[in-house]
């Protein structure tokens, strides 16, 4: 190219540059409106600055919008499905067999599990979604709310467990008086043979349907 | 500056209010600054500190202020602790020879311009000791990059500055600013010819009385920008490469004089690039028959309005120059170094040196009519 046009093309290149600037410039910083796709005026926005001053105004988020989980305890049969297919192994449960009439979850499931310990880490989540897509009264579902930032790491922890630590402690040894007496009533009626076959007995029985239902699973 | 020398206080509170004066004028450009880019990259910029986000870079400087001073154990003390001194002072004396209205005659100085060039060279010294003071790489390239390319441009913007000072046969800013004025005795001729001085305004300025002017104004522009290691010449500070060049280890209120010369420094282009050819404290608008705007928006050399419409029109040229190097900043990408080289001396140079003789010709031209007339 030679040394002439070679200046025509930079003053051409420049004036395009600069128009193009100058284009943006001229909008002089005017916020957008947050317009869904279906308004008409959708498309206007795309001249107006991108900036969205986070605090005070805030992008509206579907109401499916999958952040921060939350658990209905109330519905929740504490099956401990969520806590092992989590792949970050953020959430606890304990549980224990009730002792009295739980009632049944808006589901219709009965339940039959005291749950006096369910602790999400919502700062070891990883946001999947796994755990409320295998549980089964759909208790654990994930909400819009995406703003949860703490000061303590501690406070990431959620608790969603249904009992107090007293009423945990009045359960467990109401339950514990129940087994004894049923150990007693087992013992009273079948004296010591039966007690040593019982478990050579239970623990195939355990292990042998494990191992079919594994291929079956596959095979589907 | 020369507002403040002519008022008869101790030379320590008008040196105090020139350094206020500039140290203000940085504030509000870092402010303007941000505020351009983000509304050219369709963004708001800072809105948070004050309304519409105005104190944001005093925030910014009451941090640097209190920040702890660290020299690193590998610099050279002397060296990385002058350094920014020696920057800002260089820039800063350059203020001083301005002529900011008509009559400042104490800064009048009859060698103004070559002072002005003279005492900004100086500033190399301090990046190349900043550079090099401060015994880190990056530093060490960006004072290297930032030396050449300074040393390099010095020659077509003082080319250019010379083909104007050959018109205006002084390097005196003062005279200089006279020439392009409604209160020249001798009249402003354009091309030598009409005089325009009853018509003033923009008629009567550099880059209209001697058109081929404006060709050394773009040139001056350009190389005014790379002096300041402006975008898109602003290799030497490179963000991308070289982390952010000679001042890469300053911290606090080191770092902020050298932002404070930067900044002045683009002013100070801005300044020199209206008096030599956008017609120094003169108003802009043209006396046209019953609407006597030259001498409504300008006073008499001396008097009050005088002092306070020029003050007024050479500031404001010299921030409108500012904000056009803010717009070419955020409009043009980095040059290569190579590219760099070749714009200074295979186009600027050699359109210096066609204007220097294009000037040379004009006054032999002028001497030859005078004389056969």
């Amino acid at each position: 190219m030679g040394y002439f046009e070679n200046i025509g093309k930079s003053i051409r290149s420049l004036q395009n540059g600069f128009g193009a600037t100058a284009r943006h410039f001229s909008k002089l910083g005017k916020s957008r409106k947050h317009r869904g796709v279906e308004d008409d005026a959708y498309f206007e926005e795309a001249d107006k600055a991108v900036t969205i001053q986070y605090p005070m105004e805030k992008i509206p988020v579907p109401d499916v919008g999958r952040y921060r989980l939350h658990m209905e305890g109330e519905d929740c049969i504490a099956c401990d499905k969520c806590a092992r297919i989590c792949p970050v192994d953020c959430i606890t449960i304990e549980s224990f067999k009730a002792t009295e009439d739980l009632g049944y979850t808006s589901d219709g499931s009965k339940k039959r599990l005291e749950l006096p310990v369910f602790d999400i880490d919502m700062a070891k989540c990883c946001y999947c979604g796994l755990c409320t897509t295998v549980c089964p009264t759909e208790c654990l579902t994930m909400t819009k709310v995406y703003d949860f930032s703490e000061y303590n790491r501690d406070n990431f922890i959620y608790h969603f467990g249904m009992l107090s630590p007293e009423e945990e402690k009045q359960k467990r040894e109401a339950l514990d008086l129940i087994q004894l007496a049923k150990k007693q009533a087992v013992a009273e009626k079948a004296g010591d043979k039966p007690k040593l076959a019982k478990p050579k007995l239970a623990r195939p029985k355990m292990k042998k349907p494990l191992l079919k239902t594994r291929p079956k699973k596959e095979e589907d | 500056m020369n507002i403040l020398l002519s008022i008869p206080i101790p030379t320590v509170i008008q040196v105090g209010l020139t350094i206020g004066f500039v140290a203000v004028y940085t504030l509000l450009a870092v402010y303007a600054e941000r505020k351009v880019s983000a509304f050219i990259q369709d963004r708001l910029g800072p809105m948070e500190t004050g309304p519409h986000g105005i104190f944001q870079t005093f925030a910014d400087v009451l941090k640097l202020v209190t920040k702890e001073l660290i020299t690193p154990s590998a610099a050279n003390r002397w060296m990385f602790a002058l350094a920014p001194a020696v920057i800002f002072v260089s820039v800063f004396a350059a203020f001083g020879a301005l002529p900011l209205f008509a009559k400042a005659d104490e800064m009048a100085m009859n060698i103004g311009l070559l002072y002005i060039i003279g005492v900004l060279s100086v500033d190399i010294m301090g990046l190349l000791m900043a550079g090099w003071g401060s015994n880190n790489k990056y530093a060490m390239l960006g004072a290297a990059r930032s030396v050449a390319q300074i040393v390099s441009y010095e020659v077509p913007a003082t080319l250019a500055l010379l083909s104007a000072i050959m018109m205006y046969g002084s390097l005196n800013m003062q005279e200089i600013a006279f020439q392009q004025s409604i209160y020249t005795e001798e009249g402003v001729r354009m091309l030598g010819i009409w005089d325009l001085s009853q018509f003033g305004g923009i008629t009567t300025w550099g880059i209209f009385s001697y058109p081929h002017l404006i060709i050394a104004f773009v040139v001056y522009l350009i190389a005014g920008l790379a002096e300041c290691n402006r975008a898109p010449f602003d290799l030497p500070e490179a963000e991308s490469e070289l982390v952010s060049g000679y001042h890469v280890e300053y911290g606090g209120f080191r770092f902020a004089l050298v932002m404070l010369a930067e900044y002045g420094k683009m002013l100070i282009v801005g300044i020199i690039a209206s008096v030599i050819f956008l017609g120094a404290w003169n108003s802009p608008l043209p006396n046209i028959g019953p609407l006597n705007l030259a001498s409504w928006t300008s006073g008499e050399p001396g008097s009050r309005a005088g002092i306070l419409w020029g003050g007024f029109w050479i500031v404001s040229k010299g921030f409108l120059i500012v904000l056009l190097f803010m717009w070419v900043r955020w409009t043009l990408p980095r040059v290569r170094v190579d590219q760099l080289m070749t714009i200074c001396w295979k186009y600027l140079t050699p359109i210096g040196f066609v204007l220097f003789f294009l000037s040379g010709i004009w006054k032999v031209g002028e001497t030859y009519m005078s004389l056969g007339g």
